[in-house]
């Protein structure tokens, strides 16, 4: 699923607690990520679902639901 | 690549570091910033930045002469010195030539070669092929960056990342087997302007990049940059070792350029490899560009840390965009 897998690499990046990452939870606000945090989940994500996230699109993502749907939505 | 005739290495380094230092503290002073913001997102304490009315050469000039007192050699002795910087203190005469003139190296042929940060590694691959063919027969390569000159002190995304230094190695015939193993150079141009340092011209675009009217400063896009770094880094070392048939883990060193902590951490991982195969100096100086790797081996070997038949890859990122990698066999 999705979902899990997202969650996997989150706790892996972020150092975060996987029962903290709601489908709602800002990164920035939520997780205290910073933005090259962002910058490293977004090519954890690239390398993890073979995919490459346009920079214009890359600077939409701020809750976890914005990775998920991404995902979800091209691949 | 091209077989070489003869074995290229690195016989002797040197580097040099000016006195004053700044502090992340000491930044505060100048921008809205703070200690803990620049280290967790750089793993930067500290750099060294020279006098405003000393010239960049200058370090390049000590750190040439340890090189040579290093390998044994006089500046006659030099065939060859090729020098990269992104902040020359002339346009015309090259910084090179300066060099040539302070140290007496009255034999040597001498220029300045631009590839940013990768200037180093670009600058090696050019001498090693002169020596290599039988051309010349001892070159010096120097990596001289006083970047406090060209960064916008005004500006909180750029100035708290850069340092003075510069460092140098001198080239010469080694025993076969050793010395400079494999290279690899890349560029694309294309990306080029996510880092600029305009010079003469400064384009609307370029204007519209800076936050003050200072327009001759360096500016880069931060997260591309970043992107661009850990891949071409990762990438650009498995190059010189599919080539070589070596695996990652016969490296007994890598010397990165050393931009950013986190952009070495990120490639070091993509590698499988842990943090004790690197000499770490961006703490304490900096994203030094191309001086970093020559100041960061030099160091290294005078702690003792280096011996011979230690295998290492020297690898690193840049403005133009550039990049390259040099998988070496110690000789010392």
């Amino acid at each position: 699923m999705v979902f899990d897998k997202v969650k996997k690499l989150i706790v892996e990046q972020l150092g975060v607690e996987e029962e903290d990452i709601t489908m709602e939870a800002s990164f920035i606000d939520d997780l205290g990520a910073d933005s090259l945090d962002i910058v490293e989940l977004i090519m954890a994500l690239e390398e993890e679902f073979g995919l490459e996230i346009p920079d214009n699109e890359a600077e939409k993502i701020t809750t976890v639901s914005d990775v998920v749907e991404y995902i979800k939505s091209n691949t | 690549m091209i077989k070489s005739t003869k074995s290229v290495g690195i016989i002797g380094t040197g580097s040099f570091v000016p006195e004053k230092v700044l502090t992340n503290n000491d930044l505060e002073k100048l921008v809205d910033t703070s200690d803990e913001w620049i280290l967790k997102r750089t793993g930067i304490s500290e750099r060294r930045v020279l006098d405003d009315d000393t010239p960049n050469y200058t370090m390049g000039i000590e750190a040439a002469n340890r090189a040579l007192e290093d390998a044994g050699l006089k500046a006659e002795d030099i065939d060859l010195i090729i020098l990269s910087t992104e902040a020359p203190d002339y346009m015309s005469p090259s910084m090179a030539c300066i060099i040539q003139g302070a140290i007496g190296a009255v034999n040597a042929t001498a220029f300045d070669l631009n590839a940013a940060c990768t200037g180093f590694i670009y600058s090696l691959s050019v001498a090693q092929q002169f020596i290599a063919n039988g051309v010349y027969k001892h070159a010096l390569v120097i990596g001289c960056e006083g970047l406090s000159k060209i960064v916008d002190w005004e500006d909180r995304n750029t100035c708290i990342l850069f340092g003075d230094a510069a460092g140098a190695v001198v080239l010469g015939e080694v025993e076969e087997g050793y010395g400079i193993l494999d290279s690899f150079l890349g560029s694309n141009g294309a990306e080029g302007m996510n880092i600029t340092i305009p010079n003469l011209y400064v384009s609307e675009e370029e204007k519209e990049k800076r936050v003050n009217e200072k327009y001759n400063t360096l500016w880069m896009d931060g997260k591309e940059v970043f992107k661009f770094a850990v891949k071409a880094m990762s990438t650009a070392t498995m190059h010189v070792l599919d080539n070589l048939n070596m695996d990652i883990n016969e490296l007994d060193f890598i010397f990165p350029h050393q931009a950013n902590t986190r952009i070495i951490d990120g490639a070091i991982k993509k590698l499988g490899i842990t943090d004790d195969k690197i000499h770490y100096i961006i703490n304490k100086y900096g994203n030094i560009s191309s001086a970093s790797i020559p100041v960061a081996m030099d160091e290294a070997k005078r702690e003792g840390k280096l011996k011979k038949d230690d295998k290492m890859v020297l690898v690193a990122f840049g403005g133009g965009l550039t990049w390259g990698s040099m998988a070496v066999k110690w000789f010392k």
